[in-house]
């Protein structure tokens, strides 16, 4: 027992996020596809076995075999190495989220999380900022005009929403006080399990998810790729997987945002009665319950994504700088001081 | 002028300011979730083309089909009348003379010996079916088959004509 108990568990643990987190991406894209069919009356891919199961392997078989292509004039290596910048930096996040209580192995306690580190929002914020660079060096590199402005305007919306984000969590920490998400959801363990953020930070939540939207890309804030105007966006000149890594990294960040939401905002593995649970049943079977509460409540997020994205158009460019810098960094600021308002009266 | 509309479906474009709750944009975004949910939930439209199979008319103007006689002997003579009436050039054929011994297999001395429709080139329009004297080629309600190459769709004697112990009905398309 010791560093090399930990090396090995941690592996382990990592590895399990790791391809969960790619098979729950992969299967957004055929969920995008269905969801999006659903709400046209149509019945969507159902060809790749039942109910088109297997379509996401097609998909990614296909992709794997067109041409690589890389234009004449582009900057090669980081032509090469952005999408995987992109994919990295939306993997990165989802190393703080603690996915369920710890489980008991041989009377060791092993924390369903890959790090604990203290200042995990601190981290969350630095890691998702550095998401624009895969964006941006992609479009950048490709050396087309189309492929640029579709960075500019992806770089400049990430910038813009990061403000508000970082103000909606600023609510939140004053609430919570603390950054780490362990605690964090560990606070909202009270009530049997019912004390969600949501009840304390609910504009902090709306603010939250709207910037979740723009972070990643999504409808109504996806300028950056948006198919009329600008043919593909940063990704334009890319094919192959390389056009597949940059596919896949926004369900990646759609999934990894989905996780955040539930566990800042709507109690993580806390569900209803979990306390209750805890007195009949042994530990290990309500934590994993507890992380099934927690997939639950992600997917969940994803198809609130999916849905807003095939309900309504996408902003026109200043509509989206308006709301960023007009509406919702002073909403965020109002939240601030009537959270802060609220904590001291509380407390006094 | 003024009330004066063909469609009944005039509306009238105001640049009024937005209310407040207008403003807000998120009830309008919520009441738009609502109709895609509503959706969402609702029967879907859609056939499977090659699974499912909609309702079809009696005239319906379908895959064809190389008739048999009462005896099970072919119809046609390959007198080459539907390659002449066909106006997009879907079909080509080849003759044989019928040998001593075949008598029991086609209805006279001549018969088709290669008989082949381009499904992809075929546009349905019955042409074949008028042109015919001799009751051999008749369109009917079933549907040309989902395939792969363009080969695949060139429909030879095999397919066309209708197995002796399994006859095809067309009595439908008579009444018309």
């Amino acid at each position: 027992m010791g560093i090399g108990a930990l090396l090995i568990e941690k592996t382990i643990l990592v590895t399990i996020i790791f391809a969960i987190t790619l098979a729950i991406a992969a299967y957004s894209t055929y969920g995008e596809r269905k969801v999006a069919a659903f709400m046209q009356d149509r019945i969507g891919p159902n060809r790749a076995g039942p109910y088109g199961i297997m379509q996401p392997m097609a998909d990614g078989l296909k992709m794997l075999m067109k041409e690589d292509f890389v234009p004449e004039q582009a900057n090669k290596f980081l032509f090469h190495i952005a999408p995987g910048l992109s994919m990295l930096t939306a993997l990165m996040v989802s190393a703080v989220i603690p996915w369920g209580k710890s489980i008991i192995i041989n009377g060791r306690e092993i924390a369903l999380q890959a790090t604990d580190i203290n200042i995990g929002i601190l981290y969350i914020l630095s890691v998702v900022s550095l998401g624009v660079y895969g964006v941006m060096i992609g479009g950048w590199a490709s050396n087309n005009k189309f492929a640029l402005m579709g960075a500019l305007r992806a770089s400049s919306q990430m910038i813009s929403y990061e403000l508000p984000m970082g103000l909606s969590l600023i609510a939140l920490l004053m609430v919570t006080g603390t950054m780490s998400f362990n605690e964090i959801v560990s606070q909202q363990n009270g009530w049997n399990g019912m004390q969600w953020n949501i009840i304390y930070q609910p504009i902090g939540f709306v603010i939250f998810l709207i910037c979740a939207f723009a972070e990643a890309n999504r409808t109504p804030f996806d300028l950056p790729e948006c198919e009329a105007e600008l043919v593909g966006g940063y990704h334009t000149e890319y094919s192959s997987m390389k056009l597949g890594f940059f596919l896949f990294s926004e369900y990646t960040h759609m999934f990894v945002s989905s996780a955040i939401i539930s566990t800042l905002y709507f109690g993580g593995y806390n569900f209803p009665g979990i306390n209750s649970l805890y007195e009949i049943l042994p530990h290990n079977v309500v934590a994993l319950m507890g992380v099934g509460a927690l997939m639950i409540k992600t997917l969940f997020f994803i198809f609130l994504f999916m849905w807003v994205r095939w309900t309504i158009p996408r902003f026109r460019y200043d509509q989206l700088m308006n709301l960023g810098w007009k509406r919702l960094v002073p909403l965020a600021i109002v939240n601030i001081i009537l959270t802060a308002g609220i904590v001291l009266l509380v407390n006094k | 002028m003024a009330e004066y509309s063909l469609s009944n479906r005039k509306v009238l474009v105001s640049n009024k300011e937005m209310t407040f709750k207008e403003r807000l944009y998120l009830p309008a975004i919520l009441t738009g979730m609502g109709v895609t949910l509503n959706h969402f939930f609702k029967k879907k439209v859609t056939y499977i083309y090659g699974e499912d199979k909609r309702e079809f008319s009696p005239v319906y103007r379908g895959l064809h089909v190389l008739k048999r006689d009462e005896e099970g002997r072919e119809n046609c003579t390959a007198c080459g009348l539907c390659a002449v009436a066909c106006p997009a050039e879907a079909i080509t054929m080849v003759a044989a003379e019928r040998l001593p011994g075949e008598e029991h297999l086609y209805r006279e001395e001549k018969y088709a010996a290669t008989y082949e429709i381009n499904m992809l080139r075929c546009i349905f329009c019955g042409m074949c079916e008028s042109a015919c004297p001799k009751q051999a080629v008749y369109l009917t309600d079933r549907l040309v088959d989902v395939d792969i190459t363009r080969q695949d769709f060139i429909y030879g004697k095999d397919k066309l004509v209708e197995k002796v112990d399994e006859r095809i009905d067309i009595t439908n398309r008579q009444h018309y």
